[in-house]
């Protein structure tokens, strides 16, 4: 049995078989999206079909990583205690500038590695250049005991 | 074709609303389908048809046996949380309009402390499905979905905290009025919305639903036989569900226009299989988990243009006597939140006549599920005579 949680980690992902490829990019410095290989169209979140052209052959393409704030929140208590000494702190939604209609959600701040509360909320806007880039984050123990880790994207002015 | 007043609700029943209470779900489930069967007339071994939500922690087996239903057969569930309750009531408005069931009753019920109830809230070890996009990054409950939802729109429409205020303020006035609901004692200034503490900036705690223990239930039969049940039969003239194109549930993001939801996909359905249209309806019971959901219901149903939500709120406009009187009950956000089903039964109360902030000969009521996920709608009228 895994010893008590000395404290309180952060939520990960869990990858599958759609997303693994897009996770897998961010722990190589990529941001990727899927791209039908038949048709061109770009999609996220992943999925297994092209919703333009209902093909399920697609490639993951690495995108320039820059894009726009398309709205933003600033979160207060009460949040899961992971969450909870950060708060209150901001979060984003990026639309990419290879095709604005793609959005993620993520956190904007000061340097990859710097906390999700590292930016004055007062200073982000709707329009704003953002860039990303790339964190390791410490997540629960996995059934092995050893805390599970991995790369997700964080996003910065530019 | 269709099922235009082909049934109605002859019966409603609902538990008290607390924070908290004693009883166990399935108690509360129970007393208010009795409660509901009660005011309609009908003996409960009378029922054979059972709908209810998928997130619904009361199965219908027991249900049955409970209230000693004998032969039941039709039952189904309706997906998606909040945007169920009136896809719950026109999946059983369907089975007895074909004749699956004779007499069918939908029902929810919630404890706030429920394993069913708030998904949000437990922890696993990876966060799978879509939420693995967003949870991760401190996104984490339903008020910063809509929150993220409400900025945007703040920045497109010009919306204001006075519009959300107006929300809050109406559905709070209404609750005073009506003794069932939990503020009913507790009158709201624009003051202290103002005071109020952020949860999720846009939004405030009063932008927000309660949090309530409670029980409701619907009964319906066809109108043929609704005329000789003890109340005033309550016609579902018509009902529709709604997936909009390229919808992701709650955390709507995506597309080329996040902010047209399920509401107008199932708008376009509704009034589409309606004599009415929305400037023939009298009084209209809009779900309310957050306060921005009443503007994006107010233009998705087409009571206003895109953007015109919040101005719709200004000068009373959703109070009675305003343009548009909204959730006179108080709602999810002053009466009790039981994922919309109070909203219902106040549909069925104001076409009766019998609310306790009675709209003047309410012969048109809409009632909606929620906005930001997979939706649904009725009207309900008072019917042929």
């Amino acid at each position: 049995m895994a010893a008590l949680e000395p404290q309180p980690r952060p939520l990960l992902p869990e990858p599958d078989d759609d997303s693994a490829p897009f996770w897998d990019g961010c722990s190589v410095g990529e941001l990727r999206v899927q791209t039908c290989t038949g048709c061109g169209h770009r999609r996220f979140p992943p999925r297994p079909m092209c919703p333009a052209c209902r093909s399920l052959d697609s490639r993951w393409e690495a995108l320039s990583g820059r894009g726009t704030v398309w709205s933003h929140v600033v979160v207060h208590p009460p949040v899961l205690a992971a969450y909870a000494a950060s708060a209150p702190y901001p979060v984003v939604v990026v639309a990419l500038e290879e095709d604005p209609t793609l959005r993620m959600v993520g956190n904007l701040v000061t340097a990859p590695d710097d906390p999700i509360n590292s930016i004055d909320p007062a200073d982000i806007a709707i329009g704003q250049s953002v860039r990303v880039g790339f964190t390791e984050v410490v997540g629960s123990p996995g059934p092995d005991g050893h805390p599970r880790t991995m790369i997700l994207p964080r996003w910065m002015p530019r | 074709m269709g099922i235009r007043d082909a049934t109605a609700i002859v019966g409603i029943g609902q538990t008290a609303f607390a924070k908290s209470l004693p009883e166990s779900e399935l108690a509360l489930a129970c007393t208010a389908i009795r409660d509901a069967l009660d005011d309609a007339g009908i003996d409960p071994r009378d029922v054979d048809g059972l709908f209810s939500s998928t997130m619904e922690p009361n199965a219908e087996v027991e249900v049955a046996r409970n209230l000693g239903m004998t032969d039941v057969t039709a039952f189904a569930q309706v997906g998606y949380g909040g945007g169920a309750g009136c896809g719950v009531v026109g999946q059983a408005a369907l089975s007895v309009a074909t004749g699956q069931a004779d007499v069918a009753v939908a029902w929810r019920a919630r404890k706030r402390g429920s394993r069913t109830s708030r998904p949000w809230a437990q922890v696993g070890a990876g966060i799978p499905g879509p939420a693995q996009y967003s949870r991760p990054f401190g996104l984490l409950r339903p008020v910063d979905e809509i929150a993220m939802l409400a900025r945007r729109y703040q920045h497109e429409y010009g919306l204001t905290r006075d519009h959300l205020a107006n929300v809050a303020l109406a559905f709070r006035k209404h609750a005073n009025a009506n003794p069932n609901a939990l503020m009913h004692a507790k009158p709201m200034t624009r003051d202290d919305y103002f005071a109020a503490r952020w949860v999720s900036e846009p939004l405030c705690l009063f932008d927000n639903c309660l949090e309530t223990d409670g029980a409701l239930a619907v009964v319906i039969v066809r109108s043929d036989r609704a005329k000789d049940c003890r109340q005033l039969p309550v016609s579902i003239h018509a009902f529709a569900q709604g997936i909009n194109d390229q919808h992701q549930v709650m955390t709507n993001f995506h597309g080329t226009d996040p902010l047209r939801g399920p509401a107008w996909t199932t708008a376009r359905k509704l009034w589409s299989l309606a004599d009415v249209g929305p400037g023939d309806v009298d009084v209209a019971q809009l779900y309310d988990a957050f306060s921005p959901l009443i503007l994006l219901s107010l233009e998705g149903y087409g009571f206003c243009d895109r953007g015109e939500g919040g101005p719709f709120t200004d000068d009373g406009g959703i109070e009675v006597g305003g343009r548009l009187p909204v959730n006179t009950s108080g709602g999810g956000m002053s009466e009790a939140y039981v994922h919309g089903f109070n909203l219902i039964t106040e549909g069925v109360r104001q076409i009766r006549g019998t609310s306790t902030s009675q709209v003047a000969d309410a012969e048109v009521c809409l009632v909606t599920s929620g906005e930001g996920v997979p939706t649904s709608a009725l009207i309900l009228t008072r019917g042929a005579a």
